[in-house]
């Protein structure tokens, strides 16, 4: 390691010492240069040894059964290689078939009600309106509010005895009671709500900010030929809301596949092996409870397909045109 | 940027970070002692609430006065935490306690191939003597690599008050006594028995007793060496239990129910008087004290042993049990030894009895135990003619979890007995 050190060292410190006549284009290069280094630097080697070797590494575990607290030594051990066994495990394993249907079930369910409902929402709240500061501040709150206390503060209310289940009694509703996140069959769809909760507000906000850059001339120019409110909806904003709406997608898509903190808060380990668990959840209880760092380290890699997947086919479909520009220039 | 000033910005880059990763990597381990006999020993262990923290520090504190130049930084983890989490990673970095907890059974198995653990026998025989035959599951292939201080066994934590009014006069002795005591106190309209379903294990363990009763030590000694789950009483074990779900014994919603956490939890529940009975290890008085609302055990609190089921291939005088130990990573001190040899004494041990924090290894410390309920655990222990340790710990890490999982499932009423054995079957397979 010293021996990688020292050619790649002093070659570059010996960058700046000039050789006398061309002294004045070289130094400024080798400054540039210097400059450079110092200021990506850090950040580069932070970005490959924190991000980059530990991607690298799982891809390298992933093929290998390890033993919890293994040693480096333990990868050379004969037997410990077992190739792909441990994705074909994944995929013959039905509780991790059954987190990746979860995770695309909150995926599609988030697009499909979480989206019309803050789209509503936003053209709501973008009419004037009398307190519409307020309820924009009160509909954001949730988002703000740390995952896990919003997990625990809904996991409270909703034990058997908690303040939901008392709700609906004290409103004359008791047949509706349930044990919300014990009960394996209805314990996904509450999830689902939690999480309808806490990311609706950020939805509304990114939709209102989209429609701020909607020209209200447009709206008024319509309303002059005729068109009523909806169609002004309908044909105008909702179309240039376009790009914002992708983009919520996106995001929305990303954060249903990468699931983890809210299900982990909120949901017994019980209710979510057997009902509630996403491909992280699941990647958490195989590699670092059951002790399989390399099935562990499997079902990371996959999770990172998975991801990688979605995001590069939505890309091509659907966000193409609004990204023209800003993501590709810089590479071709 | 041109190509080759990239080329070479990225190989300077990764040169500094090899260096850096090399230079953290020196200075790691050897930092322990200090030149001038000045020794610091790192104790972690689980005690972070009810008495026991307070015993660890006075212990700590006691051993650095008697040894002059030696500090002890101890320091109490969540159980889950310590076990799951920051031991094995401490381990794999090589940067480990000197003392610190250590699970028998698979996981101190795995500890041992990988050489984490020092051997005890030479250092300190007189105190692994003490303790007696409870030392043994702390023991891989004869050598002795960690000392348990308490060790219990699993019982009937229940509420006397509400047994009385249920009319039933005396603990069940029988399995269907059990089962007839879970009708009268439902016809009551008391909750039998609660269960912490959600954390998995406290349901677990109700089919590790049907195991333990329904297997000969013969087929139980087969599995834990082997992973051998041939016998029929492991399927015969679910179809028990699967029998005495179908009475409907625990409190409604037990699947989402923790252990520990809050009044809503198990022991919460029999806390509060909301249940009658838990089954559960023999540090439940200490979890239960912990959640009422003075803070102190509760007077109506009494203790039973798993009844013993008829006809059953089992021993039914077994017992299932477990216990917390102490080890020294390899590379610890020798001071380590000492402070564990301190730890065992019997000074220690009576003090540790007489807290109330659990029931103490050697045997001349249990006349200090003061907790009536720890006493009844204490003569249960006494009276066993031998202990299982918990399944899932005995069995290790990855065949446990799958072990429990499959239980959990026939609780959750989507597993078949069967699925139980072929889990642990499957898991095993990927040892």
């Amino acid at each position: 390691m010293t021996a990688t050190l020292q050619p790649a060292g002093p070659a570059t410190a010996a960058g700046p010492a000039p050789t006398p006549g061309r002294r004045r284009p070289r130094s400024s290069a080798a400054r540039q240069r210097i400059e450079i280094v110092l200021l990506v630097g850090p950040a580069l080697i932070l970005f490959l040894g924190f991000v980059i070797l530990p991607v690298i590494l799982a891809a390298v575990y992933s093929l290998y059964n390890l033993p919890p607290a293994f040693r480096w030594e333990q990868l050379a051990e004969p037997d410990r290689f077992v190739g792909l066994a441990n994705y074909q495990r994944a995929f013959d394993s039905p509780e991790f078939v059954r987190a990746i249907g979860n995770n695309f079930l909150i995926l599609f369910a988030s697009l499909l009600i979480q989206g019309p409902l803050a789209i509503g929402i936003a053209l709501l709240l973008n009419r004037p309106l009398r307190g519409r500061t307020a309820l924009r501040l009160l509909i954001f709150v949730p988002y703000v509010l740390a995952e896990v206390i919003a997990g625990l503060a809904w996991k409270l209310l909703l034990q058997p005895e908690g303040g939901v289940n008392a709700m609906l009694e004290s409103l004359g509703l008791g047949f509706l009671q349930q044990n919300w996140l014990a009960d394996p069959s209805i314990a996904l769809w509450t999830l689902f709500w939690i999480l309808t909760w806490k990311y609706l507000g950020f939805a509304i906000i990114l939709m209102l900010a989209g429609l701020q850059g909607v020209p209200e001339e447009l709206a008024e120019a319509a309303a002059i030929d005729g068109a009523s409110w909806w169609q002004i909806q309908r044909h105008i904003t909702i179309p240039l809301l376009g790009p914002t709406i992708r983009i919520w997608a996106f995001l929305s898509m990303i954060g249903a596949l990468q699931l983890f903190d809210m299900v982990w808060v909120t949901v017994a380990p019980t209710v979510r092996g057997m009902a509630t668990e996403t491909m992280a959840t699941y990647m958490v209880q195989q590699g670092q409870f059951a002790g399989q760092p390399g099935y562990g380290s499997a079902i990371a890699v996959i999770l990172f397909f998975i991801s990688l997947a979605v995001a590069l086919i939505y890309q091509r479909l659907a966000l193409r045109r609004d990204l023209a520009g800003a993501v590709t220039r810089g590479v071709r | 940027m041109n190509r080759r000033s990239t080329t070479r910005l990225v190989t300077f880059a990764a040169a500094t970070g090899l260096a850096v990763a090399s230079l953290t990597g020196c200075a790691g381990g050897g930092g322990d002692e200090g030149g001038d006999g000045e020794v610091t020993l790192t104790w972690w262990h689980n005690g972070t609430t009810g008495p026991l923290p307070e015993v660890w520090e006075e212990v700590a504190t006691e051993f650095e006065e008697a040894h002059p130049g030696v500090t002890v930084e101890q320091t109490g983890y969540q159980n889950e935490d310590l076990q799951r989490t920051l031991i094995p990673n401490a381990l794999a970095a090589g940067d480990p306690p000197d003392l610190f907890q250590v699970w028998p059974g698979g996981e101190l198995r795995d500890q041992v191939e990988n050489g984490y653990l020092m051997p005890l026998d030479d250092v300190i025989p007189d105190t692994i003597d003490s303790v007696g035959a409870t030392v043994n599951p702390w023991q891989v292939e004869g050598a002795t690599y960690g000392i348990p201080f308490t060790f219990g066994i699993e019982g009937f934590w229940y509420n006397t008050d509400l047994f009385e009014e249920a009319g039933i006069d005396s603990p069940p002795t029988t399995l269907d006594e059990l089962i007839d005591d879970v009708g009268a106190l439902r016809d009551a309209g008391i909750t039998p028995i609660a269960v912490g379903a959600g954390d998995k294990w406290p349901a677990a363990h109700w089919w590790y007793q049907f195991a333990l009763h329904s297997c000969s030590p013969e087929s139980l000694q087969a599995a834990e060496t082997e992973f051998d789950f041939s016998d029929d009483c492991w399927v015969e074990a679910g179809e028990q239990l699967e029998e005495f779900l179908g009475i409907d014994p625990f409190q409604e919603g037990f699947l989402g129910t923790p252990a520990q956490q809050g009044a809503g939890s198990s022991a919460g529940l029999v806390a509060n008087g909301q249940a009658a009975m838990e089954l559960m290890g023999h540090w439940n008085a200490g979890v239960i004290g912990g959640l009422t609302p003075d803070q102190q055990v509760p007077e109506f609190l009494g203790w039973f042993p798993f009844p013993g089921i008829e006809g059953a291939a089992g021993d039914p005088t077994a017992a299932l049990g477990g216990g917390d130990g102490f080890a020294c990573s390899a590379e610890a001190p020798p001071e380590c030894a000492e402070l564990l040899e301190y730890i065992m004494s019997e000074d220690v041990q009576a003090k540790f009895a007489a807290s109330g924090a659990g029931i103490p290894t050697v045997p001349a410390a249990t006349s200090s135990l003061e907790d009536p309920n720890l006493t009844l655990v204490a003569e249960g222990l006494a009276a066993s003619s031998f202990v299982q340790l918990w399944l899932d710990t005995a069995f290790g890490t990855t065949v446990g979890n799958a072990m429990n999982d499959g239980i959990v499932n026939l609780f959750g009423g989507s597993g078949t007995p069967d699925e139980i054995v072929t889990k642990m079957q499957d898991a095993a397979a990927t040892l």
